[in-house]
């Protein structure tokens, strides 16, 4: 439940007179959407650790690649999959 | 099992568990107040490396655990009775309330949603105007920003049908309320990381002051929670209490200023129930009067019972570490996460579920 998953962003949409910044962010390929207001510098090509949407910290691209790697080899990722809202399946592609 | 990845792998874990049992002398216990640390810490068989000396003790880490039974009904009442979308994170649907649980009220033709961000049931509620979209809104720290940020949205678009219902928990009041516990047994504590990674660590430097107990905010890893324990175990051999972070690579000493401020913005702390433990001064969050529209319990009058625990369920125990789950005479017996009878066997981050999961219904370090 306090679970926060590393993915990379993608691409930022700045909504509200640039009050909200969403971004699309990549988790081995499952793209969800993220709020960067708690790390407003995180730009496209950075990693961020996200938790239930907002993303809340900035890591870097190698602890982000090995803490992916052990949440999904400890099967630790369901809650990218089991929710009812829209996911985009993207051809997936490993972080690593 | 593969190890791809250097924060479980077997050479340094071998090396941190060789640091330990040279390091150690006294008989030891930990609590680690994070149910993914928990949940850590069976999975990964960490339990049984660990010499048997070191007992480690399953804090209160878990938010959906220690949700109380009178919210779950409450949650349930609001998706039965009401024109109500109910949001939930998946780990709440299962949780066993007086009568039924959300997926027994889904399953009763109750609209219930499980959502992996609050974020969601805000679009939710735009695209069903003339419906009431609820977020049962529980966590930690971690999840607060989160969902201070739905009303936040909410507010900002002027979305108007949607509210939440918190059941929002502090882990430094906890900790405060163990150690303040006659019985309690515990010599060091590994912090919770990712709460940290929010809050800091300002708010830990009075306990271990008070208590004159070592705290080191820990990772969830593996390696992670073996550095922890190590630095613990040097503290209490040393006769040291600080506070310490193994966590450096996250957590930052002043947690995050953004994430704080829109905690602020809708927040403030209360007095909260804690289920299998009882009520704890200021341990909770509660949204501000300034946004009460926003607040589920003020916008529908719920007027149920409070209720209490199936009083076979050892969970208080269980979370003060007094007893192991194994210990409870339900544990398998009656109690299983197909038909749990308390919180802390419906969530993977349970003590009582991480036990069953990992098979350990026999003693560990005796
Ligand atoms: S095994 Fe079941 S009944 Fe016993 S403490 Fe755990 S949740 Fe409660």
């Amino acid at each position: 439940m306090c679970l926060a998953i590393p993915g990379k962003i993608q691409s930022i949409q700045t909504l509200y007179n640039g009050t909200v910044k969403m971004a699309k962010v990549s988790f081995g390929g499952i793209i969800k959407e993220a709020s960067l207001e708690m790390v407003p510098a995180a730009a496209v090509g950075d990693y961020v650790l996200v938790h239930v949407g907002v993303a809340i910290s900035k890591v870097n691209e190698e602890e982000a690649a090995k803490v992916f790697s052990y949440l999904k080899e400890a099967g630790e990722l369901d809650e990218l999959y089991d929710t009812e809202m829209n996911i985009e399946v993207l051809n997936y592609k490993d972080t690593n | 099992m593969k190890y791809l990845s250097e924060y479980r792998s077997p050479e340094i874990v071998d090396a941190l568990l060789k640091q330990i049992n040279t390091t150690v002398k006294g008989n030891w216990n930990i609590m680690e107040v994070c149910g993914g640390q928990t949940h850590s810490l069976v999975k990964n068989g960490l339990l049984n490396m660990l010499p048997h000396n070191i007992q480690m003790i399953h804090g209160p880490g878990c938010p959906v655990c220690v949700t109380p039974v009178n919210l779950i009904d409450k949650a349930v009442y609001l998706a039965m009775n009401h024109n109500v979308i109910l949001c939930s994170f998946g780990d709440m649907i299962r949780v066993p309330g007086s009568e039924m649980s959300l997926l027994e009220a889904k399953a009763k033709g109750a609209d219930i949603r499980i959502l992996y961000s609050p974020l969601e049931a805000v679009k939710i509620a735009k695209e069903n105007p003339q419906r009431e979209v609820v977020f049962f809104a529980v966590g930690f720290e971690t999840t607060a920003p989160a969902n201070a940020l739905s009303v936040i949205h909410a507010h900002r678009e002027g979305v108007k049908n949607y509210s939440i219902l918190t059941s929002h928990v502090l882990v430094p009041p906890a900790m405060e309320a163990i150690m303040n516990d006659e019985e309690c047994n515990v010599h060091g504590f590994l912090g919770a990381g990712h709460v940290c990674t929010i809050m800091g660590m300002n708010e830990y430097y009075p306990i271990v002051e008070k208590h004159k107990v070592p705290i080191v905010i820990t990772g969830f890893e593996p390696v992670d929670l073996l550095e922890g324990i190590l630095m613990v175990v040097k503290q209490l051999e040393q006769k040291e209490y600080k506070l310490e972070n193994q966590y450096t690579r996250v957590v930052e000493h002043d947690g995050n200023k953004n994430a704080i401020n829109v905690i602020d913005t809708i927040f403030e702390v209360t007095n909260r129930e804690w289920r299998g433990i009882g009520e704890i001064p200021f341990s909770g969050y509660q949204v501000k009067n300034d946004y009460s529209t926003y607040d589920a319990n003020k916008k529908f009058n719920i007027n149920i019972a409070e209720v209490h625990e199936d009083p076979t369920c050892l969970s208080g125990d269980v979370m003060k570490g007094k007893i192991k789950p194994y210990q409870c005479p339900n544990f398998v017996s009656k109690c299983t996460p197909v038909k749990p009878l308390g919180a802390p066997m419906v969530s993977s981050e349970g003590a009582c579920a991480a036990y069953y999961h990992y098979n350990m219904a026999t003693a560990v370090n005796e």
